[in-house]
């Protein structure tokens, strides 16, 4: 197998449908046993590069390969090592979770007695025995993104292609995948991760690519992103609007938002213990009395409303 | 990982073939699992034929040559709509494989992608085949008889192979294009039911008007009918045995390069 750098390498990625430009110039370089997270609200262009990426569609301009292999050119190399993993479930529901994964380990080539090993292997680390031998259209909504993942591993890929694998979960299911995505992570298998959430990147990925409109806006570690927004935020809630109004006159140019139908402000603080002393001090010589107080650490929520502009497109994982 | 991996590395034709194995294999497991739609391979035969002998029956019968009975005449005819009929399964097996993305896994994986039209013709021609024998069994209980030999019945079984396999590959292109599987119904039922009823299945095409008549006549339907009818009946089989055939591959040899080729188009858009 060929070595490279980037195991996953994408140049001035261009796909356009007709005079709609979808993608507009992606770059991205994904590690030897690392996670990138693309992430963007929906429409971004996350898919398109994940189908690109996954040999599933043509693009218009730019180079991409995987693992050394070009994509555009040795569409069938490149497929035997890379597993993936789609928004729906891509799984037969008329077949049981063990004839799924058999039949799709033979269509990757597997001998017959290897993918019935790997499956029977694969069932047991997903909590799919129980049900092995139903037909899928049975499974609970987790259990059938559970059997997909478990689907794209059954050749052990080195690269595995995840496209929202969490959309659309309950919140146990989510953190069901989130564990067997880090142990894939642990076993060294390299990852290309698209979430809209912006938690979930926080959480599982060590680089973070953020893009919309076809373009990517900004990467890095999560922590680079967090501290291109920087400072801790500290919201003030008062109980009623003149007590409000009377601190934003106080605190003056510290305040950076107002909620006037919460009553409360967001102010920036440079460091925590001596700044909200400051603010506390403040308020009482104004006698002006607080409900409530929060610090709050920055979150890629606030990076990616820095970045575009844009109001809450984005929705964080707990509201689903 | 514990398992130790071993992958398959016969040549590449050969795997290709494989795949396509497989596929059949999934497809016909559908067949199986699939209960509704068995209940219909299994009933709507039955229904159709026991259903046009006894309405049919006693009008047309006057319409047809001394000594041959409504049931022997209709028999090849019900054969044949509903192998027609059964062929359009293909067409909404392929249309919900392109709705539910599965075929993306499919095109994710190094085999051949063609393998997933070809797993959904085969077991058509099974379903079909158990379609027609359930339908012959009936006939023979409420008093089908024919002078047909062992070899007249081969030639029959090779007739409505070839003309379900070329069907089904028509009915794959409507799967592709369709948008839905709603689509994919009315529009099989828009192009089969008048195929199927302006022929000679049910009637003689004697009494039909001068221009119905000569479409009825001529329509590759009607070809693949009186030739089975024939064999069946020990008339004579004319030039319908070599039209039949001719019209199936023709239909064939259109259809599988046209569906193929559209569905390498819909799946790399």
């Amino acid at each position: 197998m060929a070595q490279n750098d980037y195991v996953i390498e994408a140049k001035n990625l261009l796909k356009s449908y007709g005079s709609n430009h979808v993608l507009k110039g992606i770059d991205i370089n994904v590690q030897r046993g690392t996670m990138l997270a693309l992430l963007g609200p929906n429409g971004a262009g996350k898919t398109t590069t994940v189908r690109i990426l996954s040999t599933l569609l043509a693009f218009d301009g730019g180079s991409v390969s995987v693992e050394g292999y070009d994509v555009a050119t040795q569409a069938d190399k490149v497929r035997s090592v890379i597993g993936l993993t789609g928004q729906s479930a891509a799984v037969d529901e008329l077949l049981t979770g063990r004839e799924n994964l058999v039949m799709m380990g033979r269509l990757y080539r597997l001998t017959k007695a290897s993918a019935k090993d790997r499956a029977q292997e694969l069932l047991e680390e997903f909590d799919l025995v129980d049900a092995a031998d139903r037909p899928a259209k049975t499974y609970s909504g987790g259990m059938r993104r559970r059997l997909d993942l478990a689907v794209s591993l059954i050749a052990t890929p080195p690269v595995i292609f995840l496209d929202e694998p969490t959309t659309g979960l309950d919140p146990r299911s989510r953190l069901a995948m989130w564990d067997i995505i880090k142990k894939l992570m642990a076993n060294g298998t390299t990852i290309l991760l698209t979430t809209q959430y912006l938690e979930e990147a926080d959480q599982l990925a060590d680089q973070i690519v953020v893009i919309d409109g076809g373009k990517v806006i900004a990467e890095g570690t999560a922590k680079e992103l967090k501290s291109k927004v920087g400072k801790d935020r500290l919201e003030l809630t008062f109980a009623k609007d003149a007590e409000l109004q009377a601190a934003v006159k106080a605190l003056g140019k510290d305040v950076v938002s107002t909620d006037d139908k919460e009553y409360s402000a967001t102010v920036t603080i440079q460091d925590t213990n001596v700044d909200i002393r400051r603010i506390l001090d403040l308020l009482a010589a104004e006698k002006i009395k607080l409900q409530s107080l929060a610090v709050h650490k920055p979150t890629l929520d606030d990076v990616f409303l820095s970045l575009t502009g844009k109001q809450k497109v984005v929705e964080k994982a707990e509201d689903k | 990982m514990a398992v130790q991996l071993e992958f398959d590395r016969r040549p590449k034709a050969l795997l290709a073939i494989i795949d396509s194995l497989i596929m059949i294999r999934r497809s016909t497991t559908h067949i199986v699992r699939n209960t509704d739609q068995l209940l219909g391979t299994f009933f709507q035969p039955i229904m159709f034929l026991v259903l046009f002998s006894a309405v049919f029956g006693g009008a047309v019968s006057l319409a047809l040559p001394k000594g041959v009975s409504y049931l022997d005449f209709l028999m090849a005819g019900i054969i044949v709509q509903t192998v027609a009929f059964g062929s359009t399964t293909t067409a909404v097996a392929v249309c919900n494989d392109l709705q539910k993305g599965i075929v993306d896994r499919f095109r994710s994986l190094p085999m051949s992608n063609l393998s997933v039209l070809n797993g959904h013709v085969v077991s058509d021609l099974f379903r079909n085949t158990i379609s027609t024998a359930v339908m012959l069994l009936a006939g023979l209980a409420i008093g089908f008889r024919s002078s047909a030999t062992f070899l007249d019945w081969l030639a029959i079984a090779g007739i409505i192979l070839l003309f379900t396999l070329a069907f089904s590959w028509l009915a794959a292109i409507v799967g592709v294009i369709a948008k839905s599987v709603e689509a994919v119904q009315w529009l099989s039922f828009v192009l089969v039911f008048p195929l199927t009823f302006a022929s000679s299945a049910f009637v003689p095409t004697n009494g039909m008007t001068p221009i119905l008549r000569a479409f009825a006549q001529n329509q590759p339907i009607t070809q693949v009918i009186e030739a089975v009818r024939a064999l069946m009946l020990g008339t004579p089989l004319g030039n319908h045995g070599w039209l039949a055939v001719a019209w199936s591959i023709g239909i064939l040899v259109v259809s599988l390069p046209v569906a193929s080729w559209l569905f390498r188009r819909k799946t790399t858009k």
